[in-house]
């Protein structure tokens, strides 16, 4: 996307304004302005999340969904209100749609062992990418093994960009489900998840979406992509870890077993035979992350307030800005050119390693994730053992990108002959 | 940049960049594969071992300039040792690398320039890396060493 498109809109997203809000942005690490770019593995925190989840320790604390006291009501009330925040975060068209879950992780497990174990046959087919994250590979070869299913993968061009029409014939009358990242997390690429989801309707094959680095960067719409599944995680959005979402259609989740047994999830419990809770309660066994719940929907509150459509904008911006820095660096090669790309920017530089550039960029302050990236086959793809990247979110500058590049500069200096 | 030099000092940057031994060895009498998965650093390391003594010590694969430099000295080192000896001298470094060289440093020599990596938590197992593996070798294990 062009710079000048996005100028006027970025310039109305005061990212200076928005650093404020983060705390732990404000401190020096190894005697430099802490330069935060590791954004894709996980964001930091606003002050109103904090706030939200000490607020919950320090007045509401009590369990959900069963106690009559004051703090029990407080404490399910603010629980489901963030549920409520949830759907009208993704546009879900109910809340029963809307599974908290430990992660995007936990979400897809739940969809493989759930949903499609069930209803899936020996040579049946599971339809993924090659750039899937592991959370979006492994547990669909464990389902595989588990039922003589078959997984099949999109391969990707060098660009990073998904193979439309390899996987148009790798549709095919055994595929059961097709499950695609939104954005790539060791690339940047962002799929056109309508138009595959389209495509995988027309031959009647449900979709998941794994949203995990979408979320906190573009507007998303589960009804408007008409997505069967679209999970997400809280801590990739500003929200705590240890909790996720797992968007789910109505009608799917209720022809769904529950996924876990325990507390919370019953209607009634007797040894003979047990009865499950209403949706969204029956795929939520057990006392939830509910300062996570809650520090989500604090955290979806603060996304909202800015905008992201704003976002977005801005990300673009800085996307195009640190893409045209980087490559003024000599001897970087960018993994992950895609046409269309989020706020990802993987590298390697000439024969330097990911890991000694970590190092480096680090005692210059500059945070930037080094390896593979939980993307093996993307590394292989590659022929790379590993890549640096950076990754940016919504309080990002460019004085933190010109501050990267002159830690790469330190880095070249330092491994110079 | 002088922290940065006690880690990366211009011997390591050197056999990070020029890795002596960095060759399939012909003839192989112990063999071992070492991973270390946290950055998909690998190592394939040979000795040829006669009579009690390390003959020769080659390695292949991919990895850090730390991993790397410390593989290039490991082997260096290694020739014309006992596995006994070679066994002291992986005490020693392991050491160095995790509790301030409790165990001396008498059989270092030029491998007391990786002293620094001690100071960088998440880069000792870059460093330690060839050692594991040089251990599978000498034990003869079949699977792959992890740093994991």
């Amino acid at each position: 996307m062009s710079q000048a498109l996005h100028s006027q809109t970025a310039d109305a997203l005061d990212s200076e304004h928005i650093r404020n809000d983060f705390p732990i942005l404000n401190q020096q690490v190894n005697g430099h302005p802490l330069v935060y770019l590791d954004n894709a593995a996980t964001t930091q925190k606003p002050q109103a999340v904090i706030d939200a989840i000490s607020h919950y320790y320090e007045r509401d604390n009590s369990n959900v969904h069963r106690g009559v006291h004051q703090l029990s009501e407080r404490a399910t009330l603010a629980y489901e209100n963030s549920r409520d925040k949830v759907r009208a975060f993704l546009n879900a068209g109910q809340r029963e749609e809307i599974i908290f879950t430990r992660g995007t992780t936990e979400s897809i497990n739940l969809v493989a062992q759930s949903f499609l174990r069930p209803r899936i046959r020996p040579g049946d087919e599971i339809l993924i990418t090659a750039m899937e994250h592991h959370s979006n590979i492994v547990p669909w070869q464990l389902l595989c093994e588990q039922t003589g299913a078959v997984l099949k993968v999109v391969p990707i061009n060098d660009d990073g960009e998904m193979i439309y029409t390899e996987f148009e014939q790798l549709i095919s009358d055994r595929t059961r489900l097709l499950c695609v990242v939104h954005v790539s997390n060791a690339l940047g690429t962002v799929n056109p998840i309508g138009k595959m989801i389209a495509a995988a309707h027309a031959s009647n094959i449900p979709v998941l979406i794994d949203g995990a680095q979408a979320v906190a960067h573009m507007p998303v719409d589960v009804r408007a992509l008409d997505a069967d599944f679209y999970a997400f995680s809280s801590h990739k959005i500003f929200g705590p870890t240890g909790l996720g979402v797992l968007y789910a259609k109505k009608a799917l989740l209720e022809q769904m077993p529950p996924y876990q047994g325990g507390g919370d999830m019953i209607l009634t419990v007797s040894f003979e035979k047990s009865t499950w809770n209403a949706l969204p309660y029956k795929f939520e066994a057990g006392t939830p992350h509910i300062a996570g719940g809650i520090g989500l929907g604090s955290a979806l509150d603060y996304v909202q307030s800015i905008g992201l459509d704003r976002i977005e904008a801005h990300e673009h911006a800085l996307l195009d800005y640190a893409t045209q820095a980087i490559l003024e660096v000599k001897g970087i090669r960018l993994i992950g050119t895609a046409r269309v790309k989020a706020g990802i920017l993987s590298f390697v530089m000439e024969d330097i390693h990911p890991h000694d550039i970590g190092t480096i960029v680090d005692a210059e302050g500059v945070a930037i994730r080094t390896g593979h990236h939980c993307a093996m086959p993307v590394m292989e793809r590659y022929g790379v053992p590993a890549t640096a990247r950076a990754s940016l979110a919504a309080y990002n500058t460019r004085a933190d990108v010109d501050a990267l590049v002159r830690a790469l500069h330190k880095v070249k200096q330092l491994f110079s002959d | 940049m002088s922290d940065l030099r006690d880690l990366y000092q211009e011997v390591v940057i050197d056999h990070g960049r020029r890795p002596r031994n960095f060759r399939v060895l012909t003839p192989v009498t112990h063999h071992a594969e070492g991973f270390n998965p946290l950055c998909g650093d690998r190592l394939s390391l040979s000795l040829n071992i006669v009579d009690g003594v390390i003959q020769d010590a080659g390695f292949q694969g991919s990895g850090c300039a730390i991993s790397t430099a410390s593989a290039s000295l490991m082997t260096e080192h290694l020739k014309g040792k006992t596995p006994e000896q070679a066994q002291a001298v992986f005490q020693q470094f392991h050491s160095l690398m995790t509790d301030e060289g409790k165990a001396g440093d008498d059989q270092l020599g030029k491998l007391t320039v990786l002293t620094g990596v001690k100071e960088y938590p998440t880069r000792v197992k870059c460093a330690t890396l060839a050692w594991h593996t040089l251990q599978a070798a000498l034990e003869q294990k079949a699977q792959p060493v992890s740093t994991e």
